[in-house]
């Protein structure tokens, strides 16, 4: 099944190459292709459609408990108009997804998941809901629009007043752009300044083609899904199915901000003491020698398997490929020289500090 | 999607251009690289490696994916494009100007179309 998102008619017209991803006919790239669309969000602007995220609703007396109790965040402090990234466990400490939960009141949340994982976290949820609370699947109410880079906030402020545009990384607050209802919130998946802008369907044509207008002057263009990609690997943002998956702990993937040990019991707590001291670690990889590292290549130290990547590509801002990985713990200091198999070759790299790409706060 | 229409194509995307009936130049199509998008790496063979038909000499990467790129003949490499090694960019913007591998010795020549039948071909694939 090939599900259309309510921009399909926009990527045509910019003549997007479509690909399926979870489901979803979304384009790959635009016409002027990874790497232009990688640098335009590094340097000015870019606009992706990111219609595919699920749109989750927690809502009524007992929300803030259940999601204390299903979250491995702590959300007892959050405020409304807050956003908090989390990720959610299994029985055993591994990682079912990981989400950004936006509050817009004591009883009404938002949960936004991985495409990917849309079935399995809606029944994870659902199976362990308890007391008063509903889960509602809004996914398609939403189509979800992500404007990304430093000239983000100067397009925004082309078709709204200041006051509609959240002014703290990770909150928002619903407002009008281009006279269009929307939630608007400061957040992103790229290591940029940026927004994600949350849209009825019937709106988001309107939407994009009034941010693109709006863009032109800053050198807005539409990214795809393979910049989208690249943007998150230099920001060492982990991807559910590569960094994360149902045996990985969010210690292992160094999401310990996104797990609060210290709060009262929730799904996963106690496996996942028990999994303290795990002998692998995420790292992230310069590679030094010739060659891209993709997924799944072993990792060598004098002929000894010590890991695998998890994801790699060429990064566009650097020129030169990086990849994350796990490696066990004790080879995992900075510097330490590594050799990947690649397709049957030898291709050397080194453990760098992660994010690759840190933004200068201005 | 550009065709030469003085070169051969393989089903597998490369192009030959043959100096005389015992050289040629090896490269990538347009419709090829297109598909690939923005070109990062290629792998090169040596000089000196021999090459044979719809066997892969090396691998082209994009940001996005990896592909082989087979070879139309069995020969010799005589000569690899160092300047396309260095900047892989320049077979998105030039692809039949961008030659990878000269190969010498050319024994035999595969199954290739000319540039009305590769179209045609390509057209079917997509």
């Amino acid at each position: 099944m090939q599900l259309k998102t309510p921009l399909y008619e926009c990527h045509k017209r910019h003549k997007g190459k479509m690909v399926e991803f979870a489901g979803y006919l979304l384009p790959v790239q635009y016409e002027q292709g990874v790497i232009k669309e990688h640098l335009a969000v590094r340097e000015k602007c870019g606009l992706f459609d990111v219609s595919h995220m699920t749109e989750l609703f927690l809502e009524g007396e007992d929300a803030l408990k259940n999601i204390q109790k299903i979250f491995a965040n702590d959300f007892a402090e959050t405020k409304i108009g807050q956003v908090k990234y989390t990720t959610m466990l299994n029985e055993d400490g591994g990682i079912v997804d990981d989400m950004v939960i936006y509050k817009f009141s004591d009883t009404k949340y938002m949960v936004v998941g991985n495409a990917a994982n849309h079935e399995k976290d809606y029944n994870w949820i659902k199976s362990h809901l308890f007391g008063n609370c509903t889960l509602t699947d809004r996914t398609n109410d939403y189509a979800q629009l992500a404007l990304q880079g430093p000239a983000s906030t100067e397009i925004l402020k082309k078709l709204t007043e200041e006051s509609n545009i959240p002014a703290k990384y990770y909150t928002f607050l619903e407002g009008k752009i281009a006279g269009l209802d929307c939630i608007i919130s400061q957040t992103g998946y790229t290591g940029e300044l940026g927004y994600e802008l949350y849209t009825a369907p019937h709106n988001a044509v309107k939407l994009w083609d009034e941010l693109i207008q709006a863009g032109k002057d800053f050198g807005l263009i539409p990214c795809g899904l393979g910049a989208r990609d690249t943007l998150r690997l230099e920001a060492a943002m982990p991807l559910y199915g590569h960094e994360m998956t149902d045996d990985i702990t969010p210690l292992e993937a160094k999401l310990n901000f996104s797990v609060k040990l210290n709060k009262e019991d929730f799904i996963g707590k106690t496996a996942l003491e028990k999994r303290m001291d795990s002998s692998r670690v995420l790292a992230g990889f310069k590679i030094t020698g010739k060659g891209i590292v993709r997924e799944q290549n072993d990792m060598f130290i004098d002929g000894k398997k010590v890991g695998f990547s998890t994801s790699g590509t060429h990064a566009p801002y650097f020129g030169y490929p990086i990849a994350l990985g796990y490696i066990d713990k004790q080879y995992s200091a900075i510097g330490t020289k590594v050799i990947f198999k690649v397709r049957g070759r030898e291709v050397e790299a080194e453990v760098t500090a992660t994010p690759f790409y840190k933004r200068s706060k201005k | 999607m550009k065709v030469d229409k003085d070169i051969k194509y393989s089903k597998t995307h490369e192009w030959v251009k043959f100096l005389d009936d015992t050289t040629a130049l090896i490269g990538l199509t347009d419709y090829a690289q297109e598909q690939l998008g923005d070109l990062v790496f290629i792998n090169m063979p040596a000089e000196g490696d021999e090459v044979s038909c719809d066997t892969p000499f090396g691998d082209i990467e994009s940001v996005k994916a990896v592909s082989d790129i087979n070879s139309p003949v069995d020969g010799i490499v005589a000569e690899v494009n160092e300047e396309i090694a260095e900047n892989p960019e320049n077979i998105n913007s030039d692809p039949y100007g961008s030659w990878i591998i000269k190969v010498s010795n050319i024994t035999e020549i595969c199954d290739l179309m000319d540039a009305d039948s590769y179209e045609r071909f390509c057209q079917e694939e997509a």
